[in-house]
This record gives structure tokens, C-alpha cells and sequence, in this order.
């Protein structure tokens, strides 16, 4: 089942760009995901399939527990479905191991998170650094200029000595889109990137999402609750328990 | 990235001050007792003063006697089975028969002093390594012609003449008896057995009848071979001489033995005697137990490190979470918590070396063992590293072994999202 392209944003890139875009970088097939206990099995994704383009940016809306987190975590290989395969970039990496998925991780996917996950002993710096840490041959010194080139984008230039305590709710957001844009990722994947915010912080950062997708042409799959936020990104998917319903 | 982990660790260990503290605590205090215990081993059986060509020296100390119906009789051996069956050794650069010291009564003024009393021959002194700040040891003649000379410690020169110096020449009264005293050495620590005394005098000077024939007495034979790789020929020869001993009473006697023993090996047959019923010396035993009770004593603290350790780790399954989301592998993981462990345990490690050479201070201050004086040497410094990496290793692998495993979903699951 083929999702259809629907855009709120009209595509100024290239013709080449363009023919890019048809392609997919994220393809679902089959993904069935069952949480199974001694006494309880739970469908949490039911024969999923869906496909995202490259640079695309897509919201996938849902009630609470209908498999829209689940969803988000096979993308970004943090999870095994049950059956089904993934690609990514053309690639089914289902099959592989922990440190093949380890490095797609860090090269292809950046990830934020609703509760930011921010390393709360290290400065904003060293939390935006992160992901740079695990990339073979990069020597401190391009870690640090990569870093300092992220917090820019994110208006937090002047924070970077900071500890995440010592931040916003909305710039500790801020600081976890750096970290997820400092290693340059193709694909962003936003778990609820809005939900601990209030209205205005959360206005700030999607449009944040939104300028980087428009000036890096990043694919960006976002979840979200708000039907606001979700209509200005160019997809719309919504679910309702584990399957696609839109 | 090395540098990023420490920095990480420093910050973890300060934030949870209270877990470090309880993991400091058990590193530092273990590696202590293990410090003292390796230096007091040491102190006892290691290459010391005035023993320092221990390589080279066997010891007699024990003569056992397995009696027919079973009984057995474990006694210092005589002046006479020793002057007879020993010294007249050929593979050995020397042989020396000196008694086991004794606490003697002396006096000065109405003050009484407890001097432990040792009676040696001259080569004694020429096996020995005695480092004399005064006069010289007694010779041959001196034993020969059972002249009242004696050899005293620094302390007992202190102790008795109030002074140290110009005491040779001076007599000294131990037992009732006179001795001028010929040479002042510095003091002998108590638990060096064979040549620990306050005052050493002549043989022939004794109040036993040192030629009365007879098996048990209360006399060592201290033996120098003329190499280290010499010390087995001496052992099988003095093996073979031991079978000429004639058992005074075969009617009730099965056997005897003695043997010419390293020191911790001689050491070892008395302590193994009740396993190895005096048919080895027991090391085979003595090494695998304490082994055994060393790995005891670390294990209880390691896994209480495992387990302040798994709750320490799963704490932070948050970051666990993101380091795997943004490329970490399993491997990465293990490697970051073992070096945090690493760094902690060294942390630990420092703290129980300065611990143990503070005790090791006090005991040596005490005088609780007489005239002991421990010190920190590289050798047990060496212990302490390798003791505390094992700890790091054996108590960070587990937790981070199982830290790796999770899902980067569980992960951050786990922390509460």
C-alpha cells in the first residue's frame, strides 16, 4: 500500500533534487510489531506498509498506544519489528548486525526526542558532540567546529558551556535538534520533538523543523498529537490501533 | 574519546556521592587488609634483612617422628642430630646450628628487661647478612673456647646501657650470666624466626648438654647452598642423610623426618601438617588456599560493586538510550563503563594504598611486632595495581555486559519517557 504525496510546502528544489525525491529513503514492508508477556500479546503494529521519499517531511498522527512511537522506533532501527522488512536508502537492514545498524545509526538518522534525553553531566557542547564521538577517524578538533556549526543553527551559540539544567525547556530542544543535525544526518526522526514545550516554544521549534528541512533538504518523519503542527508538514499519516488508517 | 569518558566518569562519580563514597569505601578498604596482609606475608617470608640471601638458604627447623600406632611427634630437633647429620653436609657453602630464641630475664637496676636470648655458632654470622653499627660477630675461637662474648641489637644497647654508643666492651647480664658484648647489629624484626634476637651468644655458652643423644631438642640448622640452583643437590643430600638418623626407640617407631626447607616452605609444612599429615611441605595446598581466601575476601566487595554498579548503570539508561540511537555500539558501550569502573577502582585503589601505608605506619610504630618495620615496596605497589584493575574489570564487566544487550528502545524506555 503505497502512501500518496500530499505537500503544504510548494518544492523549490532543482530538477535533479526533484527526481531525488522520488525515491525512497525509508520503506516499511509488512512490519508487524507484537509485544508478547507470559500472559498477554499485544499488536502494536499490524502489516505496516509505507514508504517515505527522500526529503520529505512527514507527521504521523495518532491516538495514544496506536503503534505511532513504535512506528518511529523501527525506522530509526532502535527496535526489531516482529516481521516485515526495512529499508533504508534502498537497503534492507533487518538482517543486520549490531554494529551495521550502529553505523547507519550515526550516519543516516538523527533522532529528538519529547523528553529531549539530554546527557545531563555533560555541557551542551559535549551533549551536541555526541554523535561525532562513534564516527571512525574524526579527530577532536572537527568534532568540536561540527558541533559549534550545529548550535549555531539552532540559535545557541552562546550556551555552549551550559549544562542542560541550566537551559529551557525549549533550549534544551534546541540543543537535542543540534546534537541531531551535528553528524549531518539524511533522515530526522522527531518523537513528539513539541510535546514537553509550551505553544510558543513549541511554534519556535517547528519552525525550526521546518527551515532545515526547507535549507538541507532533510527527510524529517515527526510525530506528533497536534493537528496543527502536523498540517505543516507536507504528509499527513494517521494511525489507529497498529495500522494505517490515512 | 578516552578523555570524554573520564570527564563523563569524574561527573557521574561526583553527582552520586554517596554510591561513590560506599564503592570507594569497599575498593579502599579491601585493597588495604590485602596490602598489609601481602606486607606482613612479605615481611615474613620475603628477602629481608639480615635473611637477604634467602635464594640460597634452607631451613631445619621441624623433626617429625610417625610413631606405629599412629601418633605422631613434632619437635625442634637436637643440637646432636643437627652437629652430627648436618653440618657435616659437603654440598653446602656452610651450615649453621643455632638455638630458638627464648624471652631471658636481665636486669638493670631494679628494672627487669625480657631479652630474648639466641645461641648461634660463627657461621652463623657468615650465612646471616647482619649489618653491625658497632664491634664484629664472635668467631670460631669464641665458640670453641665457649667465651662469654655476645652480639645485642640497637635496642638492647638502648635499652640496658641507656645508650648506644661505645657499648662494645661493656658487659651485659642475661640469665645471670656475664657476657661482654663483642658486636651491636642493627634490630631484627620478631617474625624473622631464624636469626630474630636481642642478644646472641656462643653456642658452647649454652646450659644444655648439647652432645646428649637424643631427637628432639631445641636447636635449627640454617643452611647456604653456593648457588640458588645449588639448593636442590643440598636437599637431596640432606634427605639421604636424614635416613642414617637411627630411631632410638623402632619398637614404637614407624619413621622420621626432617627436611632442608626454603623458608615458606618450612613455614608451610607446619601450617599444612594437619592436611598433608608431614608427608609434603604443603605449598601445593598453602598457594591454592590463600589464593582461595584472597579471591574471598575481593569477590564479597566485587559483587557488592556489581550491584551498586547495575543500578548505577541502569540509572542511566537514558543515556545509554541516546549513545545507541546516535551510533554507539554494544562493544563502544562495554568499553566506556569498564574505563568509568576502571577509573573508579584506581580512584579506590590510591585511596586503600594510602590507607595501608598509613596502618603499615602505625603497626610499624606500635612495636606490636617487634622491631618490624613495614614498608610500601614496588612489589606490593605492583599487587595493589594489579588487585585493583582485576577489581575495575571483574566488577564493571557484568553490569556493562548487560547494559549492552538492551534495545536503544528499551533503553530509553526505561529512563521514564
Amino acid at each position: 500500500m503505497e502512501p500518496t504525496l500530499t505537500t503544504s510546502h510548494a518544492l523549490t528544489d532543482s530538477r535533479a533534487t526533484t527526481s531525488l525525491k522520488n525515491t525512497p529513503m525509508i520503506k516499511l514492508s509488512e512490519i508487524e510489531k507484537v509485544y508478547q508477556t507470559d500472559t498477554i500479546e499485544t499488536v502494536a503494529l499490524n502489516r505496516v506498509n509505507l514508504t517515505i521519499n527522500r526529503g520529505e517531511f512527514v507527521s504521523i498522527m495518532g491516538p495514544s498506544g496506536c503503534g505511532k512511537s513504535t512506528l518511529l522506533s523501527l525506522m530509526g532501527l532502535l527496535d526489531e519489528p516482529t516481521s516485515g522488512t526495512i529499508e533504508i536508502d534502498g537497503r534492507p537492514v533487518t538482517s543486520y548486525s549490531d554494529k551495521e545498524l550502529a553505523k547507519v545509526r550515526n550516519h543516516k538518522i538523527g533522532f529528538i526526542f519529547q523528553s529531549f534525553h539530554l546527557i545531563n553531566d555533560l555541557s551542551v557542547l559535549d551533549n551536541v558532540e555526541l554523535p561525532l564521538l562513534y564516527r571512525a577517524g574524526m579527530g577532536g578538533k572537527e568534532r568540536r567546529q561540527r558541533a559549534l556549526a550545529a548550535l549555531e543553527k539552532v540559535g545557541l551559540s552562546a550556551r555552549t558551556k551550559h549544562f542542560p539544567s541550566q537551559l529551557s525547556g525549549g533550549q534544551r530542544q534546541r540543543v537535542a535538534i543540534a546534537r541531531a543535525l551535528a553528524g549531518a544526518p539524511e533522515i530526522i526522526l522527531a518523537d513528539e520533538p513539541t510535546g514537553n514545550l509550551d505553544s510558543v516554544m513549541g511554534e519556535e521549534i517547528m519552525e525550526l523543523l521546518l527551515t532545515l528541512h526547507r535549507e538541507a533538504n532533510t527527510t524529517i518523519v515527526m510525530v506528533t498529537h497536534d493537528e496543527s503542527m502536523a498540517l505543516k508538514t507536507e504528509r499527513v499519516i494517521r494511525f489507529f490501533d497498529g495500522s494505517q488508517v490515512s | 574519546m578516552l578523555l570524554s569518558y573520564l570527564k563523563l566518569a569524574w561527573k557521574v562519580l561526583l553527582r552520586r556521592k554517596f554510591f561513590t563514597f560506599i564503592s570507594l569505601f569497599g575498593i579502599a578498604f579491601t585493597l588495604m587488609v590485602l596490602l598489609v596482609v601481602v606486607a606482613l606475608f612479605d615481611h615474613t617470608v620475603g628477602a629481608h634483612y639480615p635473611e637477604s640471601r634467602l635464594d640460597r638458604m634452607t631451613f631445619a627447623q621441624f623433626l617429625h617422628v610417625r610413631y606405629k600406632d599412629g601418633g605422631n611427634m613434632n619437635t625442634p630437633p637436637s643440637y646432636y642430630v643437627l652437629d652430627k647429620y648436618v653440618r657435616t653436609l659437603r654440598t653446602p657453602e656452610k651450615v649453621s646450628i643455632a638455638s630458638n630464641f627464648h624471652a631471658t630475664p636481665s636486669y638493670v637496676g631494679n628494672r627487669k628487661l625480657d631479652l630474648d636470648l639466641r645461641y648461634t655458632d660463627a657461621a652463623f654470622w657468615q650465612i646471616m647478612d647482619f649489618n653491625f653499627t658497632q664491634g664484629k660477630p664472635f668467631l670460631e675461637a669464641d665458640v670453641k673456647a665457649g667465651s662469654r662474648v655476645a652480639v645485642i641489637n640497637r635496642s638492647t644497647a638502648r635499652q640496658y646501657f641507656g645508650t648506644e654508643a661505645g657499648v662494645v666492651g661493656r658487659t651485659i647480664v642475661v640469665n645471670q650470666t656475664s657476657f661482654r658484648v663483642q658486636g651491636v647489629v642493627e634490630d631484627v624484626p620478631a617474625m624473622r624466626f631464624s636469626s630474630y634476637a636481642d642478644v646472641w651468644v656462643p653456642l658452647s655458652t649454652s646450659p644444655d648438654d648439647l652432645q646428649r643423644v637424643q631427637l628432639q631438642g631445641d636447636y635449627l640448622a640454617i643452611i647456604l647452598a653456593k648457588s640458588e640452583a645449588d639448593v636442590p643437590a643440598v636437599q637431596a643430600e640432606f634427605e639421604q642423610a636424614m635416613k642414617r638418623v637411627p630411631l632410638p626407640d623402632p619398637k614404637n617407631m614407624e619413621y622420621l623426618d626432617l627436611h632442608a626447607d626454603r623458608l615458606i616452605a618450612s613455614i608451610s609444612r607446619q601450617l599444612m601438617s594437619p592436611l598433608t599429615e608431614y608427608k609434603s611441605d604443603g605449598l601445593e595446598l598453602l598457594y591454592p588456599i590463600l589464593a582461595g581466601l584472597a579471591l574471598l575476601f575481593m569477590i564479597l566487595p566485587a559483587l557488592n560493586l556489581v550491584n551498586i554498579n547495575v543500578s548505577r548503570i541502569m540509572e542511566r539508561s537514558s543515556e545509554i538510550g541516546v549513545r545507541k540511537a546516535f551510533g554507539a555500539t554494544g562493544g563502544k558501550l562495554v568499553s566506556q563503563f569498564l574505563v568509568e569502573n576502571i577509573f573508579l577502582t584506581l580512584i579506590g585503589g590510591i585511596l586503600g594504598l594510602l590507607l595501608a601505608y598509613v596502618t603499615l605506619q602505625i603497626i610499624s610504630g606500635s612495636q606490636l611486632l617487634a622491631y618490624a618495620q613495614f614498608e610500601m615496596n614496588w612489589r606490593i605497589f605492583s599487587w595493589a595495581l594489579l588487585v585493583t584493575v582485576f577489581f575495575g574489570v571483574l566488577s564493571g564487566v557484568y553490569p556493562a555486559f548487560k547494559m549492552s544487550r538492551l534495545q536503544p528502545v528499551q533503553a530509553l524506555k526505561a529512563s521514564g519517557k
